[in-house]
């Protein structure tokens, strides 16, 4: 076996950090991605801005915010430990806040295209069946959405699994705990173990081709961006 | 007529060649934790010898692969004593230019004022929620982090305590931001003239780790550039050492 069992812990880890990121950006992500669908509030560029900003921001500057940010002296910091949680560096949890922030647009964006693709007619139609505002969610623009939920559970899935710059600046690769795969990789190679690096690198690159083809093979990508 | 302007330009580019290799010019990868020092020392050099000195900064296992990929650099700063020697073996440096440039100090530091006494006995009381060092498997640093609490007989009871930076750096980073209350960081990233600079520390004695050999060596690359040879001269100088030893290293 070339993995070792630390190269399995990290792989693990990984896959309940991105199952849980995943299922949370779903949860915040919606409500955002409808408010930017549907509103003509002046503040719509700045949210998508903000929302879009990880897209280009290098981690390392997201890391660093987080760091000072959730760190004892930061207002995060500051509330986390007066609500009893201590502070969020070095902890699975802080992992899973940093990657809903650095995952977020991946997630929000698409959910937007598709709820924008539904037009008003259907709200409409709905509305003149009596429908209420929440049934009309789940039983009109839920279903119809359902092809951008895809797309962006498995872009935010993704994503958070090849994420590096953010875990290695607020995790302090702690094993089983906050050491990820990217993490992995990289200690290997530093230690010049090019064997494990390939396997586990060889391993995050068929990863991502295949979530990527399955992503473009399928009708519903296309819907989910149109 | 393209002819001849080919040909201007092949001789305008043999000009500046043999302007650039009088001028001297040598490039350098150094240890990111030898950064502060390298620079005081480039300025210096360069006014006293005229040539020029390109720097590069980063982790030691990364300019391993770099130069065992072709990378230009002719002189390598290392951050520990075994990746200069493995190239060596390796044969792509200049056989017998291997020296120790400097040698590191390991401090247990705090950015609190008086929360590490002058004993490290704070260790002793493992009051502590976080105790940063660098990757022991690749960071001289860290490793030498780990011989300090085996010796202590500390290294299971802080074991889950530890947060490891991925190089001295970041396990600086961690401590500086307050994330964890104490570290093992390199005394010349918190000493100014020899005194901290800010926070509490306890400067590790030399007997509780192997010494943190940081060495140097010329690379297949600078083997006919004089200017490479000049620069490690000047780092075995006396002007140098001042240098160094005022960043807080032994030599």
């Amino acid at each position: 076996m070339p993995l070792s069992e630390l190269d399995l812990a990290a792989i693990r880890l990984t896959l309940e950090l991105a199952s849980l990121t995943t299922v949370l950006l779903l949860l915040v992500g919606t409500p955002i991605a409808w408010w930017l669908a549907r509103t003509r509030s002046r503040l719509k560029g700045a949210i998508g801005a903000v929302v879009a900003l990880p897209l280009v921001l290098p981690p390392t500057v997201l890391g660093f915010y987080l760091l000072v940010t959730m760190g004892p002296h930061g207002p995060v910091g500051q509330l986390t430990q007066a609500l009893g949680l201590g502070t969020l560096p070095f902890t699975f949890a802080g992992l899973v806040v940093a990657s809903v922030f650095y995952s977020l647009p991946f997630v929000v964006q698409p959910l937007q295209n598709a709820f924008e693709a539904i037009g008003e007619r259907p709200l409409e139609v709905a509305s003149t069946l009596r429908a209420g505002p929440w049934d009309t969610f789940f039983t009109v623009v839920l279903p119809l959405a359902r092809p951008g939920f895809v797309t962006a559970a498995i872009l935010g899935f993704a994503h958070t699994v090849g994420e590096f710059g953010v875990v290695l600046m607020i995790g302090g690769n702690i094993p089983e705990k906050t050491r990820t795969v990217a993490v992995q990789i990289f200690d290997h190679v530093e230690a010049m173990e090019y064997t494990q690096a390939h396997w586990l690198s060889g391993g995050m690159v068929l990863f991502s081709f295949l979530v990527l083809l399955a992503l473009y093979s399928s009708r519903r990508f296309k819907a989910g961006l149109s | 007529m393209s002819l001849s302007l080919s040909r201007l330009f092949v001789a305008l580019g043999a000009g500046l060649l043999a302007c650039a290799a009088q001028a001297g010019e040598v490039q350098v990868a150094a240890a990111a934790n030898f950064t502060a020092p390298m620079k005081e020392i480039a300025t210096r050099f360069e006014q006293e010898t005229g040539h020029k000195l390109i720097a590069s900064f980063g982790p030691t296992g990364g300019f391993y692969s770099q130069i065992r990929n072709g990378a230009p650099f002719e002189v390598f700063l290392s951050a520990d004593d075994t990746t200069p020697e493995r190239l060596e073996k390796e044969g792509v440096t200049v056989p017998g230019s291997r020296f120790t440039y400097a040698i590191g100090k390991l401090v247990l530091w705090s950015a609190k004022p008086g929360y590490v006494d002058d004993k490290g006995e704070v260790l002793q009381k493992n009051a502590f929620r976080h105790l940063a060092i660098a990757n022991p498997k690749t960071a001289p640093y860290g490793a030498a982090a780990n011989q300090v609490l085996a010796k202590l007989g500390l290294a299971e009871a802080v074991r889950p305590k530890l947060v490891e930076g991925a190089n001295i750096g970041q396990a600086h980073q961690f401590v500086a931001t307050g994330n964890a209350e104490l570290g093992f960081v390199a005394l010349s990233q918190v000493s100014k003239d020899g005194k901290l600079s800010e926070g509490s520390g306890w400067s590790v004695p030399a007997e509780l780790y192997e010494p943190i050999r940081q060495d140097g060596v010329i690379l297949a690359k600078g083997k006919d550039n004089p200017a490479a040879r000049a620069l490690i001269d000047y780092l075995k100088g006396p002007e140098a050492a001042e240098v160094i030893k005022a960043y807080g290293y032994d030599l």
